[in-house]
């Protein structure tokens, strides 16, 4: 079968595409994360929390599959890191799959009796569910900038030297917290188009401009400790960039501070740590001026702009080996074959926009602010 | 290679895929006995069969979030679990599981969100057309998830590339029409609305028993017992038997399923009983019919079906041939230049995966001796008792539920399901579907074994790198988590079964919305 793109154009292709699929989620899903965590502290009695589950209960449902699609795509495109990635944060992987069963049976169950005491129990499911993924989101993200333990023998066999301790390093702390202060802001930015005005709303809104305060900060922070730190990698010698799928046939080597040499190379892409750091800007400046679609637009921003400046210090790095420089994952070498990756990519073209079409289509029939009234007397609600 | 982390990774898989199939299969089912109801609705806009709907509808949900919860686990666990079989196969099982989520299971979750909340928002026509959208989505996800799994079966369109040390795809429609796949799409899907129309006649049966809502009741049997029947029979006349005469792992798993050691001259007879005895080879007692198999195995009268002596001799000429291969592609790993190694490696590559069957006895399989090689042959015959017994038990309940059926849709007309004894059989049969339904998937996976993927990766070889400690943390983590959360949806299950299909909710119903009706 002739192929009409070369390898290594689909390689950078599926490397776009797994920053969007990435952000995807943390857009969508990430209301959910946000609102979760959220839940004890802006809604105190039983029906405002019933106010706050029903602005995310329609949408968690689709939401969630970017994550689940997520995992199908790097599973697809990229095999190397879905291997390495998966079994190397093995017990971190199962924490956050734990808190996310919680979350449908919590949205599901929680209404179907009225004792308070098995209400506060699926509060509480429903916080962990929120905050555990969110956190440990970021703290993996925080490891791959830092790279894991991890190499390959000749079979291409991966062996894992490090634990779940491990993973919790001061950096990937703060990544974490950071992944949580923007899905909090992105939450209750969320809260601020889907619930009516009211005390619910207002502690949104004071949470949300403190959760976008915190992200600036940390996010500022993160950027000094990789500038100062010893992060970073360079490819060294010939790089075959449409070459077979085999780290072993390549060189890295670890160079501190090397996650910044893209942006000497590329000025432009400043402009994603810029929107990383001006979006929150945006989302206080729509907190301020009780206006709801800045506020999300501000938040939608921040997170598009500090999750794509991960990918872009990292290029053409995928994920990093710790312990044995030439195991590390690239774009260059750890994708599945030519042809896998052309026919995905024709499988997404032709159905992200349906999958959109459809997405939109649901909004638009779910719309409109939801009001305590309405969860009172609406039987289908939560 | 810890054999431990193995074995509890298999251990993991069984529970955790097991566990979820408990609840898939009634959302296939279900999802579409919804599409039936309330195009009923929509078609005579009586408003009893918007009751019928939602109430089922209720219990679809509570059903559904366990399903989609417990997928998550599956989605991620060939990475954690099985990174090995991850790197070594990805290549070709990723793609249909992105598919899966990219073009089934988006439409399934986004449209499912607007069945519960948008009975409001939208006409009569717009919500059967978002809970026909549910049901084609969720049985959508089942084809690519079984495209998949078919592949793991019989590994078509795909070869060994040695530069990258793992399996790629050469041909994409080959796995996209794998004839295992198709098979077990239409067998599993089919099981899945025998489970649902039996759980809806079970609860109808409930009610009608006792003289509650029996209105919503004989309507809802009516539905469940044409759609059971239609299901049922398709279960067992499109099992997927039809695929086992394709490959030798597929023959195996046939012959085994026969325990037929020997092989007879066509069309082959069908052992109904027996014992099964591995040491001596044979099977006891056993009762035969004669030509069936032949007919099932081969859909011929001069087809022959091997039996499983002939095809462990297969499979010991396919380990020389493939250490001839795995040699090569050692060479080939210091110098990817040599052209000898690379012509015996293109003659013999199809039989690699013989090879990797005795990395179990030796590290180094060119190293192994006649014996060691005969050993690894015997290896390929999967547990022929369990085997031999499941079915039977398997199909056995296939053809009850076409009886059971069969005689639900005679009462539909009969009697108006008045008789109590079949009252009574009905809720008997209820759980009856599982069991069926669990025994197939342990009887499709324990009959590929020793392999994970038949003839290209053995099972013990796909394992992740990991601790027994660790392992053992997490089966014991999901055991109590999908405990508990199985103790609360069945009671939550019950609770909506007794309260029936009352509009219910803290606040009284609003009078603008729509007012229950009171059965009859």
């Amino acid at each position: 079968m002739h192929i009409p793109l070369d390898y290594e154009t689909l390689r950078l292709i599926w490397w776009v595409l797994l920053g969007v699929l990435l952000i995807g989620f943390a857009l969508t899903d990430g209301y959910d994360l946000g609102v979760g965590a959220l839940l004890p502290f802006v809604a105190r009695k039983d029906d405002e929390r019933r106010l706050v589950i029903n602005a995310i209960a329609p949408h968690w449902e689709g939401h969630q599959v970017w994550l689940i699609l997520g995992g199908g795509a790097i599973f697809a495109a990229w095999p190397f890191v879905y291997a390495v990635s998966f079994s190397g944060f093995y017990l971190a992987m199962f924490l956050v799959l734990a808190s996310l069963i919680l979350r449908p049976v919590s949205f599901k169950y929680r209404s179907k009796h009225a004792d308070p005491a098995w209400r506060a129990r699926w509060d509480m499911a429903l916080f962990v569910g929120g905050f555990v993924p969110a956190l440990v989101f970021g703290v993996a993200v925080g490891n791959v900038l830092t790279g894991a333990p991890f190499r390959f023998d000749s079979d291409l066999r991966m062996t894992y030297e490090g634990s779940l301790l491990g993973l919790f390093t001061p950096f990937s702390l703060l990544a974490g917290l950071l992944s949580v202060a923007m899905l909090a802001m992105h939450g209750a930015a969320w809260l601020a188009v889907k619930i009516e005005d009211g005390p619910v709303l207002d502690r949104a809104r004071r949470y949300g401009r403190w959760a976008a305060v915190a992200t600036i900060v940390l996010f500022a922070l993160g950027g000094v400790m990789i500038a100062k730190g010893a992060m970073g990698m360079r490819l060294d010698g010939v790089v075959d960039a449409g070459g077979p799928s085999n780290p072993l046939m390549s060189a890295s080597i670890s160079a501190p501070g090397g996650w910044l040499a893209n942006y000497g190379a590329h000025p432009w892409m400043l402009i994603a740590p810029i929107a990383g750091l001006a979006g929150p800007l945006v989302a206080m400046a729509g907190i301020a001026t009780r206006r709801g679609w800045l506020n999300l637009a501000g938040s939608a921003a921040a997170i598009k702009g500090i999750i794509a400046t991960v990918g872009l210090s990292m290029f053409p790095f995928i994920l990093p080996s710790s312990i044995d420089p030439r195991s590390s994952l690239t774009v260059w070498n750890a994708s599945s074959s030519h042809l896998t990756l052309f026919i995905m990519l024709i499988v997404t073209c032709v159905f992200l926009p349906v999958v959109l079409i459809y997405t939109a289509w649901v909004m638009k029939m779910l719309s409109g602010r939801i009001t305590l009234g309405e969860v009172r007397s609406n039987p289908d609600f939560y | 290679m810890d054999m431990a982390v193995i074995e509890l990774s298999r251990l993991q898989f069984a529970l955790t895929a097991m566990y979820h199939f408990l609840f898939v299969p009634l959302t296939l089912g279900l999802s579409f006995m919804l599409v039936i109801m309330e195009s009923v609705y929509v078609i005579t806009k009586r408003p009893i069969w918007r009751v019928v709907t939602r109430f089922w509808g209720k219990l679809f949900g509570i059903n559904f979030v366990l399903g989609v919860a417990t997928g998550l686990t599956m989605e991620f666990e060939f990475g954690t679990n099985w990174a090995y079989y991850a790197h070594y196969v990805g290549d070709i099982f990723g793609a249909p599981l992105a598919i899966e989520g990219l073009m089934a299971f988006f439409l399934e979750a986004t449209m499912v969100g607007v069945m519960f909340f948008g009975w409001d928002r939208m006409s009569r026509r717009q919500h059967l057309l978002v809970t026909f959208l549910v049901a084609l989505g969720t049985n959508l996800s089942a084809l690519w998830i079984l495209v998949a799994n078919g592949w793991m079966q019989n590994p078509t369109g795909a070869t060994f590339n040695p530069a990258t040390m793992r399996m790629e795809v050469t041909d994409f429609s080959a796995v996209l029409f794998n004839p295992v796949a198709q098979a077990k799409f239409v067998h599993t899907v089919s099981a899945g609305y025998v489970c649902a129309a039996t759980f809806v006649m079970g609860v109808s049966a409930y009610y009608l028993l006792r003289g509650k809502w029996t209105n919503v009741a004989r309507r809802s049997m009516m539905v469940a017992s044409a759609f059971g029947l239609a299901s049922a029979l398709s279960v067992v006349v499109l099992g997927d038997e039809s695929g086992y005469a394709l490959t030798d792992n597929q023959k195996m798993k046939l012959a085994s399923i026969e325990a037929m050691w020997e092989t007879e001259p066509a069309p082959a007879s069908i052992t109904l009983v027996g014992l099964p005895d591995v040491a001596a080879r044979t099977t006891h007692y056993a009762i035969k019919v004669p030509y069936v198999m032949g007919l099932i195995g081969t859909r011929s009268l001069t087809g022959q079906i091997d039996g499983i002596e002939n095809l462990v001799l297969k499979a010991d000429e396919r380990i020389h041939s493939g250490i001839i291969a795995y040699d090569a592609v050692e060479k080939l790993k210091t110098n990817r230049a040599d052209t000898a190694a690379m012509t015996a490696f293109e003659t013999h590559k199809r039989d690699i995966g013989f090879a990797l069957l005795l990395k179990r006895y030796v590290a180094d399989p060119r190293q192994a001796d006649e014996a060691t090689i005969t050993k690894a042959a015997w290896s390929t015959v999967p547990n022929v008792p369990v085997m031999f017994y499941l079915f039977r038990f398997m199909a056995g309940l296939g053809f009850g539920f076409i009886a059971f059926f069969g005689m639900a849709f005679y009462c539909a007309s009969a009697c108006q399901f008045r008789k109590r004894w079949f009252l009574k059989l009905a809720l008997f049969v209820t759980p009856l579907p599982w069991v069926a339904i669990e025994f197939g998937w342990v009887l499709a996976e324990i009959g590929r074994q020793p392999w994970a993927v038949d003839g290209v990766l053995p099972t013990f070889l796909g394992a992740s790198s990991l601790t027994v400690p660790q392992i053992w943390t997490t089966i014991i983590g999901f055991t109590a988590l999908y405990g508990t959360l199985a103790v609360i949806e069945v009671r939550l299950m019950l609770a909506a079964i007794r309260k029936g299909p009352i509009e219910h909710h803290d606040e009284p119903v609003s009078t603008a919305g729509f007012a229950p009706l009171p059965a009859e």
